[in-house]
């Protein structure tokens, strides 16, 4: 099974806005290998959701590549930040779920069907739905969350792409998400591309970190020993920006 | 302690939606209270009635023991001030810079005329501002910077409380540190006493001196910082407290073994 | 891309003076060059032309155009390009006249209803809908027939009805700026409401409003020729673009340009009122 060609490798890209041509993503390159998790960290600006956007070859209006290469050896699939957004307000949850299926999988009509219901039980979302569908408004955020996961999933993905899949989400309830996708990860085996701000979290789910600063990656590595040791005063200073929370007591 | 504010059984009613549910609240002079919750617990609205912009259907606020009424004079409002989560709308797009601190400055009589330029300098200075901002518009500075001049227009009429709503959510956590730095330095310089809410534990943390804890439209707990991180009296408390996202313990630290949980 | 930079302000570029973002916008440069045209002309017609746009010169009628009339002459041996001019000046100046009071009440009771809502907006709300729900042509014909012809038909009928559309456009804005977080700052300064109104939130209502007015100007000299055409607007002899294409009319087939001309004047006058229109639209979203 283990293939020494990487599933995803990406090679010197840049990105750019095309009025103007401002450099967006300046020569990045990373690759990821099965079952790996690359978490692309960084703040507001610094070109990881384009990247992410690039790899799944869907750029935002106005963007364009403008050098490099993306090689993937996998389909991918992927999951936004904010999970009302990304389905159909007009469409229940289990019929989007289906319609998908239904594309992606080419079953017939009533095999997709159970083909989503069994997804949906796998990520944990309410029985009821296979009685009665609903709304996305319907939904908490937690739940929507889920059901755009269960599509990513149901497009059988090599990669998951993840794009701030928490940061919409309480506590809580981005805690109960983080552990659905690992369990599913351990799982299916699907290697991941996780784009996150929180370090914490990047840290807990990655195995390979890209920090990335206005456009470049200014450090990466294997996760562990990237945050034991960073090089980079920009990986430092995100590190010092997380605001440490103490340990329960007991919980040791 | 002396308290700055005492908030008695207050109840919101959104149509059938009971938002806040006969909250008591008591926050001492001097001292901050960080309010937690998730969303849909509250927070926001108890915040928003303190500050006045909602009518409570039921309850008493009081301001150092003097009833708010649902009407405030001008010298009521001024005690309260409030700071908005979304930098991008807490200024008026219309407005330069000069024209939002002046106005509460001069609305309030703080200084006459002749002296608000200095003052607002002074004000500009105190949030790191550089003083050539005051006649540049909000769109030209980051959400930080626009921040930090919502601090200084509230703080400039000198509130007897200051009410923080999520001012650093929506912030980038190299920006979030630098804002939550200059709260907890003008509550030293100024002895401020502030209700800051937050749905981030860590912020929470940062700069709160005791803790509540919302949860639909109730408060579950009050308690001092250091025991309520250490020993939350509540389940959900403790719930919310074991779902923050920390750090694994790296090597430089000895001999933990946290990794394990998320 | 926001910049993260605490310490220094993001270099300025939105008050790089007004003329170089009126050059950045070429739809509002053509539209107020176009108007100004045509307002330079109209102010200075008596000197321009030496014929009076009223006085008629039998011996002259229907005259092709010349050197000497330069869009020739009308049944009644008027000069054509003068008695145009003249007709711009009253047309205009019914146009400017007639919407600057429902500007002002539309704008003003827009915002009430918007900012205090409940039983205010409510009513505000109830009047809008039911004007809207009588065709506009409708209400002028009745009151011009009521009031007689002329100009009165027209101003009344404006400031009974011109006021919805600005109503409805700023009530729409107030409310949603009223969500925001920079009016609850206001209020939490303890700012009466009407100062909040006037000083934080007509600011940001305005140039929305400003873009519909000059879309609603169009509309209105639609409504002021038609009228004239009608014979029911504007009375002769006082020169009207409406009546001129009426009278030209007859002699479509050998004096079209006594009707043709006339009919551009309001093109004209249209595409560039929706030119500066949608200029300033473009330039304060631009902001």
């Amino acid at each position: 099974m283990m293939s020494i060609q990487p599933l995803l490798e990406v090679e010197g890209l840049s990105l750019a806005a095309k009025p103007g041509g401002k450099i967006l993503v300046d020569t990045i390159s990373f690759t990821l290998n099965k079952g790996e998790t690359l978490g692309l960290v960084g703040e507001s600006g610094s070109g990881k959701s384009l990247t992410l956007r690039a790899v799944l070859g869907l750029l935002p209006r106005g963007v364009e590549k403008v050098g490099g290469a993306i090689q993937s050896g996998a389909s991918s699939a992927m999951v936004f930040q904010d999970p009302r957004g990304a389905l159909d307000p007009l469409c229940p949850v289990v019929k989007q779920l289906t319609e998908v299926v239904y594309y992606r999988q080419k079953l017939s009509r009533k095999a997709s069907r159970a083909a989503a219901l069994e997804l949906l039980d796998r990520l944990g979302l309410p029985d009821s739905l296979k009685h009665t569908d609903r709304y996305p408004s319907q939904l908490s955020g937690g739940q929507c969350q889920r059901v755009v996961i269960a599509m990513a999933l149901a497009c059988k993905p090599g990669i998951l792409l993840c794009d701030e899949p928490t940061t919409a989400l309480d506590v809580t309830v981005q805690r109960q998400i983080i552990e659905t996708i690992s369990a599913l990860q351990k799982e299916l085996g699907f290697a991941m591309v996780f784009v996150t701000h929180n370090l914490a979290i990047a840290a807990a789910m990655c195995s390979k970190l890209c920090v990335m600063k206005e456009g470049r990656i200014v450090e990466q590595g294997e996760a562990r020993a990237l945050l034991q040791n960073p090089q980079d005063p920009y990986t430092q200073m995100l590190m010092n920006s997380v605001l440490p929370v103490p340990e329960l007591e007991g919980s040791v | 302690m002396e308290s700055a504010l005492q908030v008695k059984n207050l109840t919101v009613h959104y149509g059938g939606f009971t938002a806040l549910d006969g909250v008591d609240l008591n926050i001492e002079r001097h001292a901050t209270l960080g309010l937690v919750g998730e969303s849909g617990s509250g927070k926001s609205t108890l915040a928003r009635v303190v500050a006045g912009l909602i009518a409570p259907d039921e309850g008493q606020i009081l301001l150092e023991s003097e009833l708010l009424t649902k009407k405030r004079s001008r010298e009521q409002h001024k005690k309260i001030q409030m700071i908005f989560q979304n930098p991008d709308a807490s200024l008026n797009p219309k407005h330069s810079i000069r024209q939002i601190l002046s106005e509460a400055l001069l609305f309030h009589r703080i200084v006459d005329r002749k002296q608000v330029e200095r003052r607002c300098r002074e004000w500009l200075d105190r949030v790191h501002i550089p003083g050539n901002a005051l006649d540049r518009y909000p769109h030209e500075f980051s959400g930080g910077q626009r921040q930090r001049i919502a601090i200084a227009r509230a703080l400039s009429v000198e509130p007897r409380i200051l009410i923080a709503d999520e001012p650093t959510s929506a912030l980038d956590v190299s920006v979030q540190r630098s804002v939550l730095d200059l709260f907890n330095t003008l509550k030293e310089e100024l002895q401020l006493t502030m209700l800051f809410i937050s749905h981030d534990l860590g912020v929470i943390h940062e700069i709160s001196d005791t803790v509540a804890v919302m949860k639909q439209g109730r408060l579950v707990e009050v308690q001092a910082k250091a025991p309520f991180f250490a020993r939350p009296e509540t389940a959900y408390s403790r719930e919310l407290l074991s779902a923050v996202p920390r750090m694994p313990k790296l090597s430089t630290t000895p001999g933990g073994n946290h990794e394990s949980r998320t | 891309m926001k910049p993260i930079t605490i310490d220094s302000p993001t270099p300025r570029n939105g008050k790089t003076g007004a003329l170089s973002r009126l050059w950045r916008t070429p739809s509002l440069l053509a539209g107020s060059i176009m108007l100004a045209v045509l307002v330079l002309l109209a102010v200075l017609i008596p000197l321009i032309s030496p014929y009076d746009p009223t006085k008629q010169d039998l011996s002259a009628f229907l005259q092709p155009p010349s050197a000497e009339h330069w869009l020739g002459t009308d049944q009644l041996g008027r000069d054509l390009f003068t008695r145009l001019i003249y007709a711009a000046r009253t047309d205009l100046t019914i146009m400017v006249l007639a919407e600057i009071i429902p500007f002002c009440v539309g704008v003003f009771l827009g915002m009430i209803a918007g900012y205090y809502g409940k039983w205010l907006d409510t009513v505000i709300s109830l009047i809008t809908d039911t004007f809207i729900a009588f065709p506009f042509y409708l209400i002028v014909i009745i009151v011009a027939f009521a009031s007689g012809a002329g100009q009165r038909g027209i101003y009344i009928t404006f400031i009974l009805v011109g006021w919805i559309v600005f109503a409805r456009v700023t009530r729409g804005l107030t409310a949603s700026f009223r969500r925001q977080e920079w009016v609850a700052s206001a209020r939490t300064l303890g700012l009466p409401g009407v100062r909040i109104m006037l000083r934080h939130i007509l600011p940001n209502v305005l140039p929305q409003a400003i873009v519909v007015l000059m879309t609603d100007m169009v509309g209105l000299l639609v409504a002021i020729v038609t009228l004239g055409y009608l014979g029911i607007g504007i009375t002769p002899p006082t020169p009207d673009w409406g009546t001129m294409i009426f009278d030209g009319q007859p002699f479509i087939t050998t004096a079209w340009w006594l009707s043709a001309v006339p009919g551009f004047a309001v093109v004209y006058t249209g595409i560039a009122l929706s030119l500066v229109g949608d200029g300033l639209a473009d330039l304060w979203r631009k902001k």
